[in-house]
């Protein structure tokens, strides 16, 4: 397949990359979660505020990353955060990695995938981790 | 000595009439591993269509003609790197087999106290065995300091050798070091170390990782004075799945094998078992016999372009890269940043830079960068190139990487240098 460089690194990846959304940490997280992509070194770290209404499932009132590594692990972390603000924790869980590269909307080279599923992974696994402590502290 | 013809010479390669991306193939990843000529695969076929057969064991025509023509190779490589006997030769997978090798086999000789001594700059092959030896053996593992001030740029990356005199002591068992490092692109005194190792403790071992050396410059295991040298076919033409380990006979003779099985004994009853000779002793199993030929292909094949003349070609390429890097005031270059024509060395590999240049452009992510590359077809290496200690005292996540063989061209050069202004255009 012929592509360009221009296609995935389009305007709106680049534009993620140099003005990151959600940045940062939030405040009394009850959601925090870190990982690294051995390979690139990339490095996220998100967290996340729930709203937890009583009779509702909880779902993503605030959600901020940080971390360093290249323009694709960094701009899909960015996207990531502003596609889950509101998002059920359900629903979140249910999203496939597919539909996280798909949603970049550029094209990938196999090993450059991961990059660009780092965030989504460390959201997954922080949840992950938010209703395994849960469970465990019923 | 003939002009040195590099169209001719990417005649023998035809991948290199590959197109990626729509656009000519650009090789620059050889520090990975290089291209194969057609005459190494044309060997490899012929090979399986001809001789194929198991060696030293079936005592048919066909058996006896493959295990003549590994023995030959195992003696080709001995004349190449200039040792003694072809018993002194050991094939193995690659360079990481050969060193796993030696830390496996030299292990019983070690105990608690005992010193390992290897340099900042190493190889995750030449790093972790040490590391996890010295872990279980509680033996020391000291590191010598490779030259990382940033503001002595002509030097950055050179490996002081004179430390040796003080790293080197009576506890020093094992003192394993690469010729030519594959991240900085420096190739260290190792002839020098050698003699300070040998003068110092005439009881401890010197290792050199040929990995990137053997297969750009000419070396010969007499005047380097060491002991072991470990390194990869893959890298210097041959297929993958073929390195070797030459060792001193004396020294291999005293060595327990490091694997058991067939080929690697000589008599065996149900109480004991006795081994072959060298270097059949260390070759357990059936081993890479069309690789183990093809090696040899390969070794003919660098010969007669001229170990000397792939050598200069190279440096001229690296000069030129190098000056045209210059031009860039937001490139960094992790090396020294010219090569050191005034040096009188008998044998210039000894102490300059070469041809494997290891560099980042202003804060743009190694993989960023060589994917960019990659749009372009120009096939660099981008990442922490299994070193990442030295990631961290470079203080980056990684680096992208160029390194030549004997059939780039300047042309190329020019292309990456395209790249790279392209890499700065999408992130300006």
């Amino acid at each position: 397949m012929e592509f360009f460089a221009e296609d995935m690194y389009r305007e709106n990846i680049m534009d993620h990359f140099k003005n990151p959304r959600n940045h940062g940490v939030v405040e009394n997280p009850d959601i925090g979660f870190a990982d690294n992509n051995p390979l690139c070194g990339d490095e996220i770290g998100i967290t996340v505020k729930l709203n937890k209404d009583k009779n509702e499932k909880p779902t993503i009132a605030e959600i901020k990353f940080n971390g360093k590594g290249c323009a694709i692990s960094q701009a899909s972390a960015s996207m990531l955060t502003e596609q889950v603000v509101g998002m059920r924790l359900e629903d979140v869980k249910k999203m496939k990695t597919d539909e996280v590269i798909k949603n970049l909307g550029i094209p990938l080279q196999p090993i450059r995938v991961k990059c660009a599923i780092l965030g989504f992974k460390v959201l997954e696994a922080g949840i992950f981790l938010y209703e395994g402590k849960k469970v465990s502290g019923k | 000595m003939a002009a040195y013809n590099v169209d001719k010479i990417r005649e023998d390669f035809q991948i290199l009439n590959v197109k990626v991306h729509g656009k000519p193939l650009v090789y620059l990843d050889n520090a990975a591993t290089s291209q194969k000529p057609k005459q190494v695969i044309d060997a490899e076929k012929e090979y399986y269509e001809t001789i194929n057969s198991n060696i030293h064991r079936g005592v048919h025509k066909l058996s006896e003609d493959a295990s003549a023509g590994y023995e030959e190779a195992h003696e080709k490589v001995a004349d190449f790197i200039g040792a003694k006997e072809f018993e002194e030769i050991i094939f193995t997978r690659n360079a990481t087999e050969s060193l796993n090798l030696l830390a496996y086999s030299l292990c019983n000789s070690l105990k608690e106290g005992d010193e390992i001594l290897i340099t900042q700059a190493e190889h995750h092959a030449n790093f972790v065995p040490w590391q996890q030896l010295a872990k279980q053996k509680r033996l020391k593992l000291k590191f010598a300091k490779v030259n990382l001030d940033s503001k002595d740029k002509e030097n950055f990356g050179t490996l002081d050798v004179s430390q040796f005199n003080e790293l080197v002591t009576s506890k020093t068992k094992i003192v394993s070091v690469t010729q030519m490092g594959n991240v900085l692109g420096t190739t260290n005194d190792v002839r020098e170390i050698g003699r300070i190792v040998h003068e110092n403790n005439p009881s401890a071992l010197f290792i050199v990782d040929g990995a990137q050396s053997v297969a750009h410059s000419k070396i010969d295991v007499k005047k380097l004075d060491c002991d072991f040298l470990t390194f990869s076919g893959h890298k210097m033409l041959a297929p993958t799945g073929i390195g070797v380990l030459y060792g001193k006979k004396n020294l291999l003779e005293q060595m327990r094998p490091f694997m058991y099985g067939g080929d690697m004994i000589r008599k065996v009853t149900f109480d004991d078992t006795s081994y072959n000779d060298l270097p059949w002793k260390f070759e357990a199993g059936t081993p890479n016999i069309a690789g183990g030929i093809t090696l040899g292909t390969a070794i003919d094949y660098l010969l007669k372009v001229g170990m000397e003349n792939i050598f200069a070609h190279e440096q001229e390429l690296t000069e030129y890269a190098l000056k045209r890097l210059a031009e860039f005031d937001d490139v960094t270059i992790y090396g020294p940043s010219k090569i050191d024509n005034n040096k009188n060395n008998e044998n210039k590999i000894l102490n300059d830079r070469t041809g494997i240049i290891s560099f980042n452009i202003d804060k743009i992510h190694a993989h960023d960068v060589a994917s960019i590359f990659d749009q372009h077809g120009i096939a660099i290496r981008g990442g922490h190139h299994c070193a990442m200690p030295l990631m961290g005292l470079l203080d980056v996540a990684g680096t992208a990487r160029i390194s030549f063989y004997l059939y780039n061209k300047k042309e190329e050069v020019d292309k990456a240098i395209d790249a790279i202004e392209h890499v700065k255009k999408i992130f300006a």
